[in-house]
């Protein structure tokens, strides 16, 4: 089976050049396959989610970060480009880590991508809206209510709705930035089948903390460590044979913390979310 | 441990426990009572304005007041219609110029602006806030009257000599703009990154994400700083007393010259003594500024709660 590189990175460097300077990332050169999810995993604070951000240059909008290297989305260069941004993270969405309702109606929350990159009908737009819904396995739970406004629905709801609207602009590649972690256990596992039939169709690239999902749901893994790409491999090598002796550590280290994986998520997503601050 | 020391221990913590149940009872009492101040305070003014304006709603009815243009306390004439048209036409002229001017800067301030040029910027419209109106009032009468009384007023073919209705306005605007950015700024500033995260994600520009959820998402807080810029230019005294030129007729053209409820008052504030009647109008005028405010402010709570759940995040 022949296998395509949807995105990579070559040589990434990115840096917080905030009161102090801080290397979130250091020369990550790596591939993600195509069609296939891939895994990003490493303690708090190793550049995970800068990593997934630059993809699509997201990290910007935080001010004093310095970028080098560069991002190929297929054969296109991300950084150094004349093409538009929004053109770019059309192709490679992104679904943050904490669940956001966009402040629509669930309906509008869904077409959100589509009434700005399209010209559709109301028909055509109900159409995608159910399509892109039922994907997502949200469409029975909303269907009678698609006027409301998209944060009243639960956190796991709100997440789901997320996806589909990430979905919707037809994307390539979908960045998730651990998108499990703010949900309760039965939510949790919701947004994990949809990933699970998601990434048929679409190269998925997930941030997470947790070993054991990383080990349900991703084909290929790979660990960072204090910015630095440390191992990349297929899931079942890089669990059972391990070929660094931090990728080592850390596999056994989390393996008995596992079970605890819920206690473990609310210290991560704290942590995570001033990114700058939390690189170490 | 022996017996005695425990229960030593146990006394000096219940003591303490004591103590801090009591301050939380006390400080629950005092938050209250802060509270229904408040309210006291606002149902004595308005009786109290209520009751001195009582002389003068005995002689003439409330209609009469208030569809009349006639004032003239001399001759017992007392019609509010100019005062409150120039009120209106301030008013709605000041918001008009003063809130979309204070929204996109603000967003510039907000979104845009980044490093030592938005310290910059954000400490100097910090600094107009604080400066006090009379100011712009006395550099208005040098500036502006004589800009509009030169240049705009013969520009249009009106012969005006500058102090007037559009005068007050656009230095009104000026006055209240400050206080309308930092208020949208800071509404702005509150929102999570992961709402411009999401809308970027899927491709939306920079100004779609503005237009489309950064402006709703903050809508409620940006909705409450026009408010307020709206009471400060309706109470708004000392620039109009400056620069409306202080004549008692309805006002013709936006160069016209006029009066508004606040300046009535300051304007003939010094007959009060004299004249029971004239008092007892001037009372009145200030009773009719604080029900229109305070209705406009409860009608404006009723339609903020609507948007804060449409406009949700």
């Amino acid at each position: 089976m022949t296998t395509h590189t949807a995105i990579r990175t070559e040589n990434l460097t990115v840096t917080y050049t905030g009161k102090r300077e801080v290397t979130a990332l250091d020369g990550v050169s790596i591939e993600f396959t195509e069609n296939k999810l891939t895994a990003i995993i490493g303690p708090s604070g190793c550049g995970k989610s800068t990593l997934l951000k630059s993809l699509n240059r997201l990290h910007e909008i935080q001010s004093n970060t310095e970028i080098s290297g560069e991002v190929y989305f297929g054969d296109e260069r991300v950084y150094n480009t004349d093409e538009p941004l929004p053109e770019i993270r059309r192709h490679v969405g992104y679904v943050p880590q904490t669940p956001t309702a966009l402040p629509l109606s669930i309906y509008n929350n869904v077409a959100y991508g589509l009434k700005i990159h399209g010209n559709y009908s109301k028909a055509e737009l109900d159409e995608r809206v159910e399509t892109y819904l039922r994907k997502v396995n949200l469409w029975d739970e909303v269907k009678d209510r698609l006027d409301e406004p998209g944060a009243e629905l639960s956190t796991g709801q709100i997440q789901r709705l997320s996806l589909a609207r990430s979905l919707a602009v037809e994307p390539m590649v979908l960045l998730c930035d651990e998108v499990t972690s703010a949900l309760d256990p039965i939510s949790a596992e919701r947004v994990e089948q949809t990933l699970a039939a998601l990434k048929e169709e679409y190269t998925i690239i997930m941030v997470t903390h947790s070993m054991s999902q990383a080990q349900r749901l991703a084909d290929d893994v790979v660990f960072l460590y204090l910015g630095e790409l440390v191992e990349a491999n297929d899931v079942q090598s890089f669990f059972e044979n391990p070929r660094d002796e931090r990728t080592k550590q850390f596999v056994s280290g989390q393996e008995s913390v596992a079970a605890a994986d819920t206690e473990d998520n609310t210290t991560e997503s704290e942590q995570s979310e001033t990114p700058p601050a939390s690189v170490q | 441990m022996t017996e005695a020391t425990e229960s030593g221990e146990q006394s000096r913590m219940g003591g303490r426990r004591a103590q801090r149940l009591r301050r939380e009872r006390l400080s629950s009492y005092w938050f209250t009572a802060g509270g229904y101040f408040a309210i006291a305070l606002f149902v004595c003014i308005v009786l109290t304005l209520l009751y001195q304006s009582l002389p003068l709603l005995s002689e003439f009815s409330l209609a009469q007041l208030v569809t009349s243009s006639n004032w003239d306390p001399a001759q017992n004439e007392f019609g509010f219609l100019a005062a409150i048209v120039g009120t209106i036409y301030v008013t709605i002229l000041t918001m008009l110029m003063g809130t979309p001017l204070a929204i996109l800067t603000a967003i510039y301030i907000a979104e845009y602006a980044e490093g030592r040029t938005k310290t910059l910027v954000s400490s100097f419209i910090d600094v107009l806030a604080a400066i006090p109106s009379v100011i712009f009032g006395l550099v208005a009468l040098m500036v502006v009257v004589p800009f509009v009384g030169n240049y705009l007023a013969p520009a249009v073919g009106s012969n005006a000599t500058g102090t007037g209705i559009l005068t007050v306005s656009l230095v009104l605007a000026i006055v209240i703009t400050p206080f309308m950015i930092s208020l949208t700024v800071e509404s702005l500033e509150a929102l999570p990154d992961e709402l411009r995260e999401t809308s970027l994600g899927v491709g939306a520009t920079k100004w779609e994400t503005i237009q489309s959820v950064l402006l709703r998402a903050a809508g409620p807080g940006i909705f409450s700083a026009v408010l307020l810029g709206f009471g400060r230019v309706f109470g708004a005294t000392i620039v109009p007393a400056m620069l409306i030129g202080g004549q008692t007729h309805i006002p013709d053209s936006l160069f016209s010259t006029g009066q508004t409820l606040p300046t009535l008052i300051v304007n003939d504030f010094g007959e009060l003594m004299s004249m029971p009647t004239t008092q007892s109008a001037l009372i009145f005028a200030g009773l009719m500024l604080v029900i229109i405010v305070w209705l406009f402010n409860f009608a404006a709570m009723l339609a903020r709660r609507r948007l804060k759940r449409r406009w949700q995040y």
